[in-house]
């Protein structure tokens, strides 16, 4: 901080409440001239606790908790919360259960990626290309709101499986809908990438090299951007190890490169949800269990931003010890500061937007 | 794929060598994860390396302090300083030291069962 204090540096409060931020962030930036030369980082404005309540709710109420921690991405975080305790308990999820698992979490991902696209076009004062990404994840929203009766929190997910099949008519149908929205996507993203005021905007700006991105526990397509192939995907979650797909990254490790590797991934998750449709198998939605959880698990996924990691201690009752999210935002930090540092002050908005923060899943 | 995930229970003076001999191969710090015991509390430090998992817990007893990490992994800051501000476990030395502000709490420690519950109820 002995930096704050010199005559040459001016510090300028950013957040928590700034345009450019859909949920309370804060950061203190040390300005040379234009130049931001040191950050530091302000969470904790909405810390609600959500850990606490697993030793207040019994094991099999808590999904309806976990999925409450984001309103993004949280069909995956009640699905890590069931397979950790199914981990625990050694229930057998079965194939149908886990088929429809993968697709709802690809439907979440691409609602998420297009709501961030929009976010990133409304930062750089591009509105019409925000109205279209946002139109088109209606039709995402659509489809999940007729699969699971919800549009943000989805309850489709119970410790054992699944509440709701889809049926083979709605499936194909789905098939059909996700070949017409992926070139009302490809139109929008066609101009996200290709256009030159955009382009300006977000190449070569916030650059994070790929040591600094491994060194700083980057995740996600933060860390995808600048080379690193990692997605926990691969880890053959759910019914991943059934999916073929690669991981999508790009070299550059700036703003351009995280839209990009989202994009693609935009694409993949398409992909995904029609081979998953392709090889559906049949039977039972859900396993019947007895007893309560005693044992510990720790379990990783891959959200729309990045690896998430579930922690889950039980003791043998129905009120589990400890439950722990680490979101992928908490984890994206650090490496958040790295890039801001260096950068104009002018270019913050889209730096900070491009790293995507879910506010909501940090203050868990 | 199947990625290996290995839990190693150790004591609280073995803990830098260990992260130490982690981050020299090359392991990314995936976590720091505090567990409240019935006597004290667990950290679990999570790398990843290849997508293989290893989980290193050390015990300690209430009111113990415990060494920073992040003079070996920069980015454990965020983590030391939440479990500081949530469970009132005393690290020291953090490199990024929030002093119990990282979190805006209206009770200290709230997620450590020492805390008044009704008090924490009313937070």
């Amino acid at each position: 901080m002995s930096s704050v204090s010199s005559s040459k540096h001016t510090v300028i409060p950013f957040g928590p409440q700034h345009p450019v931020l859909p949920e309370p962030l804060h950061f203190d930036f040390v300005l040379e001239d234009e130049k931001i030369v040191d950050v530091i980082p302000s969470i904790g404005y909405v810390h609600r606790g959500l850990e606490i309540l697993a030793s207040k709710k019994e094991f099999t109420e808590f999904v309806y908790v976990a999925e409450r921690i984001c309103g993004i991405c949280s069909f995956i975080h009640g699905m890590g919360y069931c397979e950790a305790l199914e981990e625990i308990m050694h229930i057998e999820v079965p194939g149908r259960a886990q088929n429809l698992r993968v697709i709802w979490s690809e439907l979440s991902r691409v609602h998420s990626h297009l709501l961030w696209l929009g976010l990133a076009a409304d930062a750089f004062g591009f509105e019409n290309l925000f109205m279209q990404a946002w139109r088109a994840r209606e039709g995402v929203l659509d489809i999940i709101e007729e699969t699971t009766g919800a549009r943000v929190i989805f309850g489709a997910c119970k410790i054992g499986g699944v509440r709701k099949d889809i049926d083979g008519d709605t499936l194909s149908r789905i098939a059909d809908v996700l070949n017409k929205l992926q070139s009302e996507v490809q139109a929008v993203c066609d101009i996200f990438l290709k256009d030159s005021s955009v382009k300006h905007r977000l190449c070569g700006v916030g650059l994070l090299s790929r040591e600094d991105a491994y060194a700083l526990g980057a995740v996600g397509p933060m860390l995808r951007a600048s080379g690193l192939a990692y997605d926990c995907r691969k880890l053959g979650y759910a019914a991943f190890s059934d999916i073929n797909f690669s991981i999508v990254t790009e070299t550059d490790g700036d703003c351009y490169a995280r839209c990009s590797v989202r994009i693609r991934e935009i694409y993949q998750s398409f992909d995904i949800i029609r081979q998953t449709i392709a090889k559906m198998p049949g039977g039972e939605i859900c396993a019947k269990f007895k007893g309560v959880p005693d044992g510990e698990a720790l379990v990783r996924f891959e959200q729309p931003r990045g690896e998430v990691v579930y922690y889950v201690k039980a003791n043998g009752t129905k009120f589990l010890t400890r439950f722990r999210a680490r979101t992928p935002t908490f984890a994206n930090i650090p490496a958040m500061m790295q890039v801001l540092k260096g950068a104009n002050f002018a270019d913050v908005p889209t730096i900070v937007l491009t790293i995507d923060p879910c506010i909501s899943c940090t203050e868990r | 794929m199947n990625a290996k995930r290995t839990m190693i229970k150790m004591e609280n003076q073995e803990l830098l060598k260990a992260v130490e001999g982690y981050c020299a191969q090359g392991y990314r710090l995936v976590q720091i994860c505090c567990v409240k015991e019935t006597e004290g509390l667990v950290l679990h430090y999570t790398f990843d390396k290849d997508y293989d998992l290893i989980d290193l817990s050390i015990s300690i007893a209430e009111g113990a302090p415990v060494p920073s990490i992040t003079t070996i992994y920069p980015c454990a800051f965020l983590y030391e300083n939440e479990i500081h501000d949530l469970f009132g476990l005393t690290i020291q030395d953090i490199n990024v030291d929030f002093k119990g502000l990282l979190y805006k709490v209206t009770v200290a420690r709230p997620f450590n069962p020492a805390v008044d519950p009704a008090a924490r109820e009313r937070s």
